[in-house]
């Protein structure tokens, strides 16, 4: 056994209400550069539909993740090292930018500047790529809110799959069709693919956290990446000729801070923490023989935080005792292994995603009463949700290789929640044989309860932060101007306020942020070392970018 | 033995240096300074019909070229003294022909593409024309010049007696300046456009070519790398702006 530590998100799809919030501030902060235009690192998609890239779930199409070979071993699909390596003048398998979307703006400056005429000016449209005018046809999202609709929906990889077991029973029509929505980032995987695939090595998975990235000065621009990641989240981009991908906001969480896909969501849906997995075992995992038991073969390869073996062999393996306690204390841990209520991405691509999704539960009752439920008990439960509208077929294609088991587990769970909850709010007597009947103590469903309804800032981001000796740290605050009533005074450089080095994210924001979100204290302005920006200060706290002054002694005033 | 003219040194004895030099020193200048900028900067994403023929055709091609040149300037003609010399020189014509014509007929749709797809033309940099340029020149001299040697179009002429010489001369710093300059013109004219095309190659996007990923054969699927030692959250120090004392 070899502990290594992973850091997981968890997506609670019963709450997601495709606001695309965190689609838009991963944006403003990833990817508003050229290059990238057509690039979303997290993006947020209307099931049923084909997703952006169009139809990247279509795997005979597009080659991504692992297979298994007939000996039982992984294989990359789009072919072997050497096919590889033959196939690097032209990627077959490159999706083009057509398949994501030609990125445009507007001729906005033609509205003031067009001269005096009959007609009111309009701002057209205009690419981003090659700067002509141009119709705009798809985006990013263009199908958002369709459910899919009878143009576009047939095209869904998913929905194409279980069209035979579920035939008439996925409506397409306005009145009937049904539809949720699925925000997605890179999957973090355990075994991944995109990593695999690249040819310079430039990509690699971090051994503290797990977390995936690309070496900018490594990349050479093969493009098999973004080939292998069947998830298409790994991005070229085709100013700089490199692959671009999620960072998990790498510096953020280095500092205990969550990602800003979760820190902007307004649903409060997503979830941050630490997995301890068996790194050993990845490999073997990920080649078991049957799809349908990868979901199964993942959840054994995360260990148990509180197993005091398991405890002795991460502290062996050098994970450090605020990450075991960090690991103790994961939300993810707790919905992915405890509770079992979230499953991972696609399964059956064989990376072991790490991004991790609870189904939702939305109109289910139908759900529940077909898959032989007692649908009685169901509707007394739900007595406002009068019809299912999302197969579970469908889930279980996105969720479990086509498995319902685990989805309907999932659901049952959060059905039993809900029961459990309105007896315990309408004042009635907690009915223990609810939790019971999906394997949970009363205790335990509470616990769930707060996790997923309560959802605390605290409860849902779990981050420990990231070593270095302090030493450097303290390094870093030092600049030769900062002496006290030396002009450098921190937070202004010598010619101004923008100049000089910029201080470093963590101290500039994290510290301050923190303390500006603690306190309820208003700073004492007579102090004369408190300096105050007030242009962007709210009376609370230290403002931005000055750094906390300990109180003076007495004697050394 | 003749006496060589100021002309013949400068471009048989003192180019070869100059171009040796100012290749390694770039080279090492460009990886260790801009390691970002070497790339391919594929532009597949933009147009794949045409790069899905023509970028193979060329690459594939040039590849080939590369071998016969290593073959044909390398290896002395004594070691092959064991093939029949015409054998020889008909498969050398024949493959390099057929290479030759790959790598040129590539490069040709390959720089077609780029006038007249739209987002590929404003990919290209004023660097890329410039190179562009030297290697078109390089390949069509090379052409011109195997089709003369090959005897098709008049006597055929042997380089391995001089061309092959003089170039595994420079490596001994034994520059036989005389077998250079006694060669057919066309071979002078594309070793000089050899030459010019290695000494820009440090400063374009042809630096590609020195990061075969040859490695991704032997080395595990996945890659795993430690955080480094920067500090969290905060980024490198930027080139220039490097602390003391580190």
């Amino acid at each position: 056994m070899r502990v290594m530590a992973q850091m997981g998100m968890v997506m609670n799809l019963d709450k997601c209400i495709g606001c695309h919030t965190c689609s838009v501030t991963c944006k403003q902060a990833w990817t508003n550069r050229a290059g990238v235009e057509y690039v979303w690192f997290n993006n947020v998609e209307t099931r049923p539909g084909q997703g952006y890239p169009r139809t990247y779930q279509d795997q005979e199409k597009w080659k991504g993740g692992w297979v298994r070979t007939k000996r039982g071993r992984l294989k990359l699909r789009a072919g072997g090292r050497w096919q590889r390596l033959t196939q690097i003048f032209s990627n077959p398998k490159l999706p083009e930018l057509d398949e994501y979307y030609e990125p445009w703006t507007y001729e906005y400056d033609n509205l003031i500047s067009a001269p005096l005429g009959e007609d009111t000016p309009v701002a057209r449209p205009k690419s981003l790529i090659t700067g002509r005018p141009m119709k705009i046809e798809w985006s990013a999202n263009w199908d958002d809110d369709l459910a899919g609709g009878p143009e576009l929906a047939p095209q869904d990889p998913v929905l194409k799959k279980i069209k035979d077991e579920v035939g008439d029973r996925v409506k397409l029509e306005f009145e009937q069709a049904f539809m949720f929505y699925l925000p997605r980032i890179c999957e973090h995987c355990l075994n991944p693919a995109c990593v695999a695939s690249c040819p310079s090595g430039a990509m690699y998975k971090r051994s503290e956290d797990g977390i995936v990235l690309v070496d900018q000065d490594s990349c050479r621009g093969w493009r098999m990446c973004v080939t292998g990641c069947p998830y298409k989240k790994v991005y070229f981009n085709h100013r700089t000729g490199k692959a671009e991908k999620c960072t998990l906001c790498y510096p953020r969480i280095e500092v205990g801070m969550p990602t800003v896909c979760s820190e902007t969501c307004v649903g409060r849906l997503r979830y941050l923490g630490l997995f301890l997995y068996d790194a050993d075992r990845v490999t073997e995992a990920a080649a078991v023989e049957n799809e349908q038991d990868l979901y199964e073969a993942q959840l054994d390869l995360i260990l148990d935080p509180h197993d005091p073996e398991v405890q002795a062999a991460a502290l062996r393996d050098g994970i450090a005792p605020d990450w075991l306690e960090a690991a103790k204390n994961s939300p993810v841990y707790r919905l992915a292994k405890e509770y079992r209520v979230a499953l991972p991405l696609h399964p059956e691509y064989r990376t072991m995603p790490m991004v991790w999704y609870i189904p939702p539960l939305s109109p289910i009752v139908d759900a529940l009463r077909d898959t032989g439920n007692d649908a009685e008990d169901a509707d007394n439960m739900f007595g406002a949700i009068q019809s299912l509208r999302i197969p579970v077929e469908y889930l279980a294609e996105l969720f479990t290789a086509g498995d319902p088991g685990p989805v309907l587990q999932s659901l049952h769970t959060l059905a039993a929640m809900r029961s459990f909850m309105r007896d315990e709010n309408l004042g009635g007597q907690p009915d223990e044989s609810i939790p019971a009947a999906v394997g949970m103590t009363a205790d335990e469903m509470f616990a769930l309860y707060r996790l997923l309804a309560i959802a605390k800032y605290e409860d849902r981001y779990v981050i420990p932060e990231a070593h270095a000796e302090v030493g450097r740290q303290l390094e870093e605050l030092g600049c030769s101007l900062d002496f006290e009533g030396g002009p450098g005074q921190y937070s202004s450089g010598t010619f101004g306020e923008a100049s000089g080095r910029p201080t470093p994210v963590a101290v500039e924001t994290f510290h301050a942020l923190k303390q500006r979100q603690t306190t309820e204290g208003i700073v004492d302005v007579a102090d004369a070392d408190a300096k105050v920006n007030l242009l962007n200060w709210d009376g609370l706290g230290v403002p931005l970018g000055v750094p906390t002054v300990p109180p003076r002694s007495p004697e050394s005033s | 033995m003749t006496e060589s003219t100021t002309v013949q040194i400068l471009l048989w004895a003192v180019l070869p240096y100059v171009t040796i030099a100012v290749f390694a020193v770039g080279m090492i200048w460009r990886y260790r300074y801009d390691k970002f900028g070497w790339t391919t900067r594929s532009s597949q994403l933009y147009e794949r019909n045409l790069i899905r023929i023509a970028s193979p055709l060329f690459h594939i091609g040039i590849l080939a070229v590369v071998i016969g040149h290593v073959i044909g300037l390398v290896i002395p003609e004594q070691w092959t003294g064991w093939a029949p010399e015409a054998a020889y020189h008909a498969m050398a014509v024949v493959l390099g022909v057929i290479a030759g014509v790959c790598t040129l007929t590539g490069i040709v749709l390959l720089i077609y593409r780029r006038r007249t797809v739209g987002p590929v033309f404003s990919a290209t940099t004023k660097n890329d024309k410039f190179m562009y340029v030297f290697l078109v020149a390089a390949i069509c001299l090379g052409l011109v010049t195997t089709f003369y040697g090959s005897g098709i179009f008049g006597p055929a002429y042997n380089y391995r007696d001089t061309v092959a010489v003089w170039f595994r001369s420079i490596f001994y710093l034994n520059p036989q300046i005389q077998d250079m300059a006694e060669s057919p013109a066309s071979y002078q004219v594309h070793a000089i456009a050899g030459m010019l095309l290695f000494i820009i190659w440090p400063f374009t996007r042809l630096v590609h070519a020195f990061s075969a990923p040859l490695g991704y054969v032997f080395r595990p699927y996945v890659v795993y790398r430690d955080r480094g030692p920067h500090d969290p959250g905060s980024r490198p120090e930027r080139r220039g702006w490097e602390r003391v004392g580190r």
